[in-house]
């Protein structure tokens, strides 16, 4: 197991190790190229250079996209071994990673030329981070546990930041951390800045966990909402120890609360703000389908630097932008530019987040901000795990008395313990003013060490720690309809009982809010062909169905052809009727050959077929009904045209949407197809359809009728009313032979009472029906049929069983598929 | 009305019996005379004057299910023309969020309870069964809050749906057997894994009504 990677992964470790020596090498091939070149510069030109050494011309962003390459390859390495992954969080393996390159470079270098700075962590590192969190962020799990949140994110966080402080200063008095120059103001300022739980480690550690979702939206939440309570008192706290603390008044401090109002209320609408205008821009996005997705970046980014411009909180700005345009972007955007987005999105967030961890090890070393303090570090370190637990435990006490699903203990065990500080703890400390913060590079190193701490101790164990709490994990299970189905009901049942009680509550809320969303919003906010396809349910439905025609091409790609489509006896399918037959009738020469024949049971069929059929005609139609129904044309040569502006769209997709449209054709046939004794009843029912009649009609008679039919119709019954039927028929000589057709095999099955038989033999039957027979309103299923569920051969979600019909998807499709793309697969019906 | 000890009695039994609190009680009958106009009973039309009902896609099935006689008394079948304000207790008791000191059984039976209640709306006309016919109604009901839907797609929604159940409940099947319906057991079957008592159930408040009716 080990061995086959061995080879790459060394070569790979080389490619590594020699990059991490690229970076001091050309910092110091730099100084001298620069040297030179200012040398040159002074002895004047003499010839021209045809190659010139440039480094210093690109320094800065050589050495950024070497970074990422670093930080990229080394996921790749990580990952390479699933031993270490799944013991050891990615974050902590990069930090580890940025402490040996940071060796490395100051080996080389003596001085530590790459630290995050605050502006390249505030500017460039944190908003995809948050962007993508808020983007993608369950709503429905958030705003259901928004008030828990909120509790934790804001009183939470002043708890820890107070107690933090109050705490260390109150040990500082007793004298045991030695003389500090600070005062109560900078053990606050200190509290404040490492009271916040980071989001970006909350959601690397996190991520691995895969802790109930629950569990996972407090946590996270509150690590993203935090931001605002952090920014005021970090800005707050700064400020007073800039003016001193005899200056403070108590205007001051009312004014901190006040602009803690300001600042979170003030992010929150900037990020709405932006969000309605990112749908509204989408909305009309139809025709510049390339830049699409360009504006989901631009626009969230716009607002979180307005919200940074206004001092609001930036990081609630962008991710309510996200949390607010999701909705109505998703729907708005093709499915390709959704994809791009969401791709894009995640590379992003993954980049920066690799970048984030690798940068904050490579910070770590570098002796100047290394001040040691054992008894105040250590202490740190006590105080933000103790107070984090009570904390915890406090509020979940207080928000028992409320929550609907009470959080238990083990929850809060693994809340206090996801209590992880990261990078904006140490940006914030960084952006500390070394003349007003006099123990600045005491609070620097505590900082790291504490998040260090955090991020590798913690990290490390939460896992295992998970595990023997036994915490309800999340389960990736597939959608399921009826789930979706429930859901849907049980929202409008709730919201009806609160109605009835007479109370507002939460689904009360939420039943306004979506009739406001409903009415107005996606109105505005939405494409025309968005409004359509939007439900909830649609989607599951489409999903599901996709997954099925995916691995039923799958499941012909590995056959090595989509051939089994028309043979299914070579699905298990076919296994139990062969079973059955045997068992039934030991009818030894109809076993016999559908034994030979094991290749499908239409070839049995056809040389029933043959008795009464020409050869000639039967195999014409039936091979064009398999070229035109289940093979591909070949690929057509692709005119590669290159334009900026436009993506042709691509051949395979088109092959994928139509396998796509036929697979839940069958998956919705094989549903509806009767016990073998009502095949009967559907031809009868075609025949009485008459082809003339438009589908509205063919529609409404299921539905109309339901109860009234017969359950059970003998076979001569229906070929009487065929019969009749066939006389009324004034159409086309197309559709005389499709009715002959069918007499025939019914005729036919009237001989043979093997159940099993018929089934093919209606099979069969439709497949003879050439493409220019092939009417919508053909095979309307039986009243019965469509009454009870009847079975279905093998497992339903693969598929397997066909029974052939063109009925009941389509109207599925109408909806679905955007209205340009006609129903090519469907070949013209009404037969005239 | 009756002397304020008995009163208070009547509310302790109401409460043994319905497991709410004695404030929810009392809020919820203040509720239950505002509906009924200060009679003893509740009749359907009484329903129809909560405007915020109006708009609901289920409404018609959520009130029905007030008068079912299932719900109501065990072993009974058909509607009652009104109940009184035990009755409406006992439906609104379905909804009753889980308690803390609840052990499994408890669980258990609380889980199957608000699932059998579910199941009763579903099932109309009381067989034991959900048919096709009957998901496809409640289907077509949900999703008639969207327009642009057609009746075409709705049912073919229910039928992948009821598939769906069918695949879950019945698994593989033999060829000539037919699935007839969801029955309560494989109904229980389908909500395997969901936790239904965290998600069915309201927060009943003891402040005084907020909604309007007239």
């Amino acid at each position: 197991m080990a061995r086959p990677w061995q080879a790459p992964l060394g070569g790979l470790l080389g490619a590594l190790l020699l990059l991490l020596l690229l970076p001091p090498l050309p910092g110091a091939l730099g100084s001298s190229g620069g040297h030179g070149e200012g040398e040159g510069e002074g002895n004047g030109t003499v010839a021209y250079q045809i190659v010139t050494f440039k480094w210093l011309h690109v320094k800065d962003p050589y050495i950024i996209a070497l970074w990422i390459l670093v930080g990229s390859l080394a996921k790749i390495v990580f990952h390479l071994s699933h031993k270490v992954t799944s013991v050891v969080p990615e974050s902590a393996l990069l930090i580890f990673l940025g402490i040996c390159l940071g060796g490395i470079v100051y080996a080389a270098d003596h001085i530590a030329s790459f630290t995050m700075t605050p502006t390249l962590f505030f500017f460039y590192l944190l908003p995809p981070i948050v962007l993508d969190a808020g983007y993608f962020m369950p709503n429905r799990l958030f705003f259901g546990n928004l008030g828990t949140i909120l509790l934790y994110a804001v009183i939470g966080t002043i708890w820890n930041a107070a107690t933090t402080g109050l705490s260390l200063y109150g040990v500082y008095l007793s004298g045991i951390m030695g003389h500090l120059n600070s005062g109560l103001l900078d053990f606050l300022l200190f509290g404040s800045l490492i009271a916040a739980v980071d989001p970006v480690a909350v959601l690397a550690v996190f991520e691995e966990v895969h802790v109930n979702d629950v569990l996972f939206i407090i946590v996270f939440g509150e690590s993203l909402l935090n931001d605002a309570v952090t920014v005021v008192l970090y800005n707050v706290f700064d400020s007073f120890v800039a003016i001193g603390a005899e200056n403070v008044t108590g205007v001051d401090c009312v004014k901190g609360i006040v602009s803690f109002f300001v600042v979170s209320v003030g992010g929150t609408l900037i990020g709405v703000a932006f969000a309605f205008l990112l749908s509204l821009v989408t909305r009309f996005t139809k025709h510049v389908q390339i830049i699409e997705p360009g504006f989901v970046f631009v626009i969230s980014y716009l607002s979180y630097l307005t919200a940074e411009m206004l001092s609001l909180s930036a990081i609630l700005a962008i991710t309510f932008c996200g949390i607010c345009c999701q909705k109505y972007v998703k729907a708005n955007i093709s499915e390709q530019s959704t994809t791009t987005v969401r791709y894009t999105m995640k590379m992003l967030a993954s980049a920066t987040e690799t970048i984030v961890f690798m940068f904050l090890g490579i910070s770590a070393v570098d002796p100047k901000i290394w001040t040691w303090n054992t008894a105040f570090i250590l202490l740190t370190l006590v105080f933000i795990s103790v107070y984090r637990v009570i904390g915890v435990i406090l509020q979940t006490w207080l928000l028992n008395y409320y929550r609907m699903v009470p959080l238990g203990i083990i929850d809060q065990v693994v809340m206090s313990y996801g209590g992880l500080r990261g990078a904006v703890a140490f940006a914030l400390v960084v952006l500390l003013d070394e003349k007003k913060v006099k123990d600045k590079n005491l609070f620097v190193s505590t900082t790291i060490i504490v998040v260090f701490f955090t991020v590798i101790i913690q990290g490390l164990t939460i896992k295992p720690l998970v595990q023997w709490l036994k915490v309800k994990k999340s389960e990736h299970r597939e959608p399921k309809l009826n789930e979706k189905l429930h859901g849907r009901a049980f929202d409008h049942i709730l919201s009806a009982i609160e109605d009835i009680s007479g109370q507002i509550g939460h689904h009360y809320l939420r039943d306004k809010w979506s009739n406001i969303d409903r009415k107005y919003l996606s109105k505005v906010l939405m494409r025309q062909s968005a409004q359509k396809t939007r439900d909830q349910i649609l989607k599951v439905f489409r999903e599901l169905n996709l997954k099925d025609a995916i691995s039923y091409v799958a499941e012909g790609e590995r056959r090595g052809s989509l051939a089994f489509i028309r043979s299914p006896s070579i699905d298990n399918t076919a296994n139990v009727d062969f079973s059955i037959i045997n068992q039934m009738n030991g009818d030894a020469s109809v076993s016999q050959i559908l034994r030979d024949t094991s290749s499908s049971v239409c070839l049995d069929m056809q040389a029933l077929e043959q008795r009464r059929k020409s050869i000639r005609d039967t195999e014409d139609m039936f091979s064009h009904h398999t070229l035109q129904q289940y093979l591909y044309k070949p690929r057509q040569e692709h005119k590669h045209l290159y334009s900026r502006h436009e993506i042709t769209p691509d051949e395979e997709d088109k092959q994928n949407k139509e396998v796509f449209q036929r697979t839940m054709r069958k998956r919705l046939e094989s549903f509806k197809s009767t016990k073998p004794g009502h095949n009967c009843n559907r031809k009868y029912k075609f025949h009485k359809q008459g082809p003339g009649q438009k589908r509205k009609t063919s529609n409404v008679m299921p539905n109309g009728n339901l109860y009234t039919e017969p359950v059970k119709e003998k076979d001569t019954e229906v070929s009487e009313a065929e019969e009749n039927n066939y006389d009324n028929l004034h159409t086309g000589l197309a559709m005389d032979f499709l009715a002959n057709v069918t007499r025939q095999n019914i005729m036919d099955m009237s001989g043979v009472d093997n159940p099993v038989f018929s089934a093919d033999i209606e099979q069969t039957a439709t497949m003879r029906f050439p493409p220019w027979l092939y009417s919508e309103e053909m095979v309307v299923p039986s009243p019965r049929a469509q009454e009870q569920i009847p079975y279905s051969p093998s497992n339903f979600q693969r598929l397997a069983p066909i029974r052939l019909s063109t009925r009941s998807i389509d109207s599925f499709l109408q909806v679905d598929l955007p209205e340009e793309r006609p129903r090519a697969f469907l070949p013209d019906s009404t037969p005239m | 009305m009756g002397a304020s000890h008995s009163r208070s009695e009547e509310i302790q039994e109401l409460a043994d019996k319905t497991g709410f609190t004695s404030e929810q009680i009392e809020h919820l009958h203040r509720r239950f005379r505002q509906l009924s106009g200060d009679q003893p009973t509740i009749r359907k039309e009484n329903f129809d004057r909560i405007p915020d009902l109006e708009f609901n896609p289920l409404r018609a099935k959520i009130v029905h299910s007030f008068f079912d006689k299932r719900n109501l008394r065990e072993a009974s079948e058909g509607l009652v023309d009104e109940i009184n304000f035990e009755d409406f207790l006992t439906i609104m008791s379905n909804f009753r969020p889980i308690e803390m000191d609840m052990d499994e059984e408890q669980l258990d039976r609380f889980r199957k309870q608000k699932l059998k209640f579910l199941f009763h709306m579903y099932d109309s006309d009381s067989d034991g069964k959900i048919t096709l016919q009957e998901y496809r109604k409640v289907v077509q009901e949900l999703l008639s809050g969207n327009p642009h839907l057609d009746k075409e797609s709705v049912r073919s929604i229910a039928e992948a749906a009821m598939m769906e159940a069918a695949s879950i409940c019945m698994g593989q099947m033999e060829p000539d057997q037919v699935y007839e319906g969801i029955t309560f057991e494989d109904f229980l079957k389908m909500w395997e894994g969901i936790d239904i008592e965290t998600k069915m159930h309201v927060r009943f408040l003891t402040m005084e009504p907020i909604a309007p009716c007239h």
